[in-house]
């Protein structure tokens, strides 16, 4: 169970990105993916569940989701809630996007992604044609690495806000769907 | 909503046929409108649609939430309300249960001397044997519910033994069957299970037209179809009552039908089960008790109460595919028993989903980025 101090360290933690509330749902989520009860979840966890394993992007978030403890979770939502900062959303899809985490996301990277959201409905070719005429396009040329100011530029403005989190996460709060996944909780522990 | 023709059934149970499960899942993440214009590199950079999905499902998903067992909520905390709750666990475990115990245990011995036999000596008269054995099946359902005061209800008409008909109903726990048996005596379809269960499967249930199939057999689904038409086309046999979620969920949810019983060619008649959790939550989640663990609990409780429905039967409409028949069923039964739909197949829980679904996503982006490549 979470104690006020505990709340308050994450909080600070995450940079007061969710409220109190938020976190104590999100612990009662970590609990229900913690099938252990290791305090720790491995990344095979994730893919169990099949509206993340269905999405493209899958793979590539799981490089960044190598075994998270309570804390790390929140960090790493951190960036979908509708309090981060434009900045802190950029970085996240930087992240995604530099594979070798070198600080540089070169067009090999680039083309990794891309190859992640479209499959098998465009070849090779196609993918490296497009992807070079948007970058000359943008004033960058095949071998120019982009680097994190670079993303900031060219993303001033997020297509989708992504901050799915609050939405979800107040619909749970008001019909107080989340609950702990073993029956072991509640009146029973007192037999 | 309509579902790709072109879906083949495959003899692989991890196949996922199913309608188009954009319909369901929510679309506040998803890009509304097609963006207009000139492909820009801000467009390919921008991946942020997809990775408010993927967090989405990670703060919670429709998955997961029908398999969780919700605890009752406590209600001992002062200190008249925990002398009473003390007492009325006494109660329960010290003078309710043995006495249940008892009840079932004087059930078994009257019905194993009826049945054994009944089933050695009647040997020649098929007829009156199956009867006999029938009502005894029945009996023993009975017996099984009195062991939990089961306080069932049941709504509209009996079903009735005919031909060409199939019964299908929702699956929250194994005593679904139990609880429908004691009313009429159904041939079910059910995973063989290892221990004591698996040997009354193969004793007596097998008296009354069972047919069993292995989840984890590729194959098995070929010959599983064969052995279900067989037995409607016979006139003798018992009605055939199968549960197409394949899996036991908690009764707050439905997940998707497999069509298997919905291509048999006769008419479907769908049951509604919803149970209520005033003393007891009935859901049997096989990842965490056992079904010895999960009657134990039952039987320690002060009653499992239900409702049953026996709802209007259903016919094939003209033009229309097994899979739409089997969502319009769920439909039915989920509306009758106030149930929230699902687009996911049950077996999710044992293996992970196909590739086919990341396919079509990963084709309308690969769509409009071509098409706006062409814009000038």
């Amino acid at each position: 169970m979470l104690t006020q101090y505990d709340i308050e360290e994450v909080q600070q933690h995450c940079k007061n990105a969710f409220t109190q509330q938020e976190i104590v749902s999100l612990y009662q989520r970590f609990c229900q993916l913690d099938r252990n009860n290791c305090g720790f979840i491995p990344s095979d966890e994730f893919l169990s569940i099949p509206e993340f394993a269905v999405n493209p992007l899958s793979q590539s978030m799981l490089r960044l989701l190598d075994g998270f403890n309570f804390k790390e979770f929140i960090a790493f939502l951190s960036a979908f809630s509708p309090r981060a900062t434009l900045q802190h959303k950029i970085e996240f899809i930087f992240k995604v996007y530099d594979t070798d985490c070198n600080g540089k996301v070169s067009f090999d990277d680039m083309l990794t992604v891309l190859r992640d959201l479209t499959g098998q409905y465009m070849s090779e070719q196609q993918r490296k044609e497009v992807l070079a005429q948007v970058l000359e396009e943008a004033g960058y040329t095949k071998d120019s690495f982009l680097v994190l100011s670079d993303f900031m530029k060219v993303l001033k403005q997020l297509i989708s806000s992504i901050t799915c989190c609050t939405g979800i996460l107040k619909f749970h709060l008001d019909s107080g769907q989340f609950g702990s996944e073993d029956g072991s909780g509640g009146s029973r522990g007192l037999e | 909503m309509n579902s790709t023709g072109t879906l083949k059934s495959s003899s692989s149970e991890l196949d996922l046929d199913r309608p188009n499960i954009e319909d369901y899942l929510p679309s506040g993440a998803a890009i509304q409108q097609e963006p207009r214009g000139k492909l820009r590199l801000h467009d390919l950079l921008d991946i942020s649609p997809t990775l408010s999905e993927a967090a989405g499902a990670i703060v919670d998903d429709s998955f997961t939430r029908c398999f969780k067992s919700n605890p009752p909520e406590p209600w001992n905390w002062n200190i008249y309300l925990f002398p009473l709750w003390c007492f009325g666990v006494f109660l329960r475990y010290l003078i309710i249960f043995p006495t249940r115990a008892l009840v079932l245990t004087i059930g078994w011995i009257i019905f194993l001397s009826a049945f054994i036999p009944v089933h050695l000596l009647l040997k020649g008269h098929d007829k009156l044997r199956r009867n006999i054995e029938r009502s005894l099946v029945e009996m023993m359902c009975g017996f099984f519910v009195a062991s939990w005061t089961g306080v069932v209800k049941y709504h509209g008409p009996r079903p009735s033994r005919r031909p060409k008909q199939v019964f299908v109903a929702n699956h929250t726990s194994m005593i679904d069957f139990i609880i429908l048996e004691q009313m009429t005596a159904f041939a079910v379809i059910m995973q063989k299970h290892p221990g004591w269960v698996g040997l009354l499967q193969s004793t007596i249930l097998e008296s009354v037209g069972c047919i069993w199939f292995n989840r984890s057999e590729a194959k098995d689904r070929e010959i599983v179809a064969r052995k279900l038409r067989d037995h409607v086309q016979g006139t003798d046999n018992n009605p055939l009552l199968i549960f197409p979620e394949g899996t036991c969920v908690n009764n707050h949810y439905t997940v998707m039908f497999k069509k298997g019983a919905f291509e048999l060619g006769c008419t479907v008649c769908p049951i509604a089960i919803k149970y209520n959790k005033i003393f007891v939550d009935a859901f049997w989640n096989s990842r965490k008790q056992s079904f010895t663990t999960h009657l134990l609990q039952l039987m320690t409780s002060w009653a499992v109460v239900c409702d049953v429905w026996y709802l209007e039967p259903q016919n094939l409409k003209p033009g229309e595919t097994p899979i739409e028949f089997a969502e319009r069923v769920r439909d039915i039964i989920s509306t009758r028993a106030g149930l929230k739909m699902v687009p996911w197949d049950g077996y999710l829980k044992y293996s992970r989903p196909s590739p086919k679904h990341r396919e079509r996503k990963q084709q309308n982006f690969a769509e409009s980025v071509l098409r706006r490549l062409e814009e000038k």
